[in-house]
């Protein structure tokens, strides 16, 4: 057993977790942060990514160990309170979603691509950077569009701050 | 995944020094392969000892002709590296492709290295190069390192500190992924150094890992022209053959990256 101590949505917490465990579990098992998924297991799917800080990793192939100290983001941290974060409103506007087992990935994901191309996209970039998100409903297509009209969303709202 | 004691070791001299005290001990870089591994319980190491956050094995840095790439710097950071990318390109370039985004911002160059997959990505770049691997024991040739399927001439408890690429004269590199997996079904790294010696090495596609081709060094030693490989002719035996592409299938991939990775190289 290890304590981990790590920052998680803006809030500082220590578990007790066996060296074994993967951050995955820490923050589904231990903090009850189920919005972060396990869909695979095998490191493919991506619908357990969350943000460490502030770059967009599977938090199934880290041991939770490894966050130690780390200022991690889940997709219950996206939101301010009431006011949904863009890539999760452009998500619900444009029907981005089925079953939305995969959608929590995808969005974590999606605002790691918005915010390294500094919201210059074109359609071929968010496909080809979705490579490590699998949704098996929707074809892609209005997850697509969800992450094209995000992007101009967060660069208005950039360029408000 | 079995148990495990997770070490985070702040020096490699304490990374080494935990590995010598464990009975099966393991180091975890950016844990891409590894961690999969021990999660499907094909691998059950007694201790784990973190080495992603020794300050010592992060870094690129160009000076002279030299691009060195510190063992445990992400893919990512390489790939977005001014010093790689005006250095050696080609080598920015290919770390970009290795695996997805997620992925490229927790694998390093030295887990993937140690692990010698037969369809890595850097594996073709160390030896097309021509490179030196650093370790904490002493300097190894690329072409003394790679020692076939997920083997290399690391020795127990030998951790790699750094890759020192020569800077060459052109370089270029073009992978065919597999689709799901974006492993290279077959990756042709093409360089031509300041000496004017030319070096081709291909992953993916060799039963025995990486190789370097001479039939298409000495057709690019002739004449540096993607042309100059339409006649070249690639044996199939020894290739690798699956349910993704037969032997054939990958002798003519080899033909056809390497003529992709001279127009790149230019």
């Amino acid at each position: 057993m290890s304590t981990v101590k790590l920052t998680v949505n803006g809030k500082a917490v220590s578990v007790d977790v066996e060296d074994r465990t993967l951050l995955v579990h820490l923050l589904r098992d231990h903090l009850n942060l189920t919005g972060t998924h396990v869909g695979c297991d095998t490191s493919q799917c991506g619908a357990c990514v969350v943000h460490i800080d502030g770059r967009a990793v599977k938090s199934c192939t880290m041991l939770a160990g490894q966050a130690d100290g780390a200022n991690v983001t889940t997709i219950e941290g996206l939101a301010k309170g009431d006011e949904l974060h863009p890539m999760q409103a452009a998500f619900r506007d444009n029907h981005g979603l089925q079953c939305g087992y995969c959608t929590p990935g995808m969005i974590m994901s999606a605002v790691d691509i918005v915010q390294r191309h500094g919201g210059q996209l074109d359609e071929a970039t968010v496909r080809h950077e979705l490579e490590g998100n699998i949704c098996r409903c929707t074809g892609y297509h209005n997850i697509v569009k969800a992450v094209l009209d995000a992007a101009g969303r967060m660069k208005v709202a950039q360029a408000a701050e | 995944m079995y148990q495990t004691t997770y070490h985070r070791a702040s020096s490699v001299d304490e990374a080494a020094a935990l590995f010598a005290k464990g009975s099966e001990a393991k180091y975890l870089s950016g844990g891409q392969t590894l961690l999969p591994v021990m999660k499907q319980r094909l691998a059950s190491p007694s201790d784990v000892i973190d080495l992603a956050k020794i300050k010592e094995l992060i870094g690129v840095d160009a000076s002279g002709d030299t691009l060195t790439i510190k063992a445990a710097t992400p893919h990512y950071d390489v790939a977005t590296s001014d010093a790689a990318m005006k250095a050696i390109p080609a080598v920015a370039y290919l770390a970009s492709l290795i695996g997805d985004p997620a992925v490229r911002y927790r694998g390093t160059i030295g887990g993937s290295l140690a692990n010698n997959d037969p369809a890595a990505d850097y594996p073709a770049a160390v030896l097309a190069l021509g490179a030196t691997i650093k370790t904490n024991k002493r300097s190894i040739a690329a072409d003394d390192y790679f020692k076939g399927l997920f083997a290399t001439a690391l020795e127990d408890g030998e951790i790699i500190t750094a890759v020192s690429f020569p800077v060459p004269a052109k370089a270029g590199y073009a992978k065919f992924p597999h689709p799901a997996s974006r492993f290279a079904l077959t990756g042709v790294f093409v360089a031509q150094t300041k000496s004017g010696d030319v070096r081709v090495a291909v992953t993916g596609a060799s039963q025995s890992g990486v190789m370097r081709v001479g039939a298409i060094e000495a057709a690019l030693k002739a004449n540096w022209a993607a042309s100059s490989i339409d006649g070249v002719t690639i044996p199939a035996s020894g290739l690798l053959s699956d349910l993704h592409g037969s032997s054939d299938y990958r002798a003519n991939l080899i033909k056809v990256m390497a003529q992709r990775a001279v127009a790149a190289a230019g």
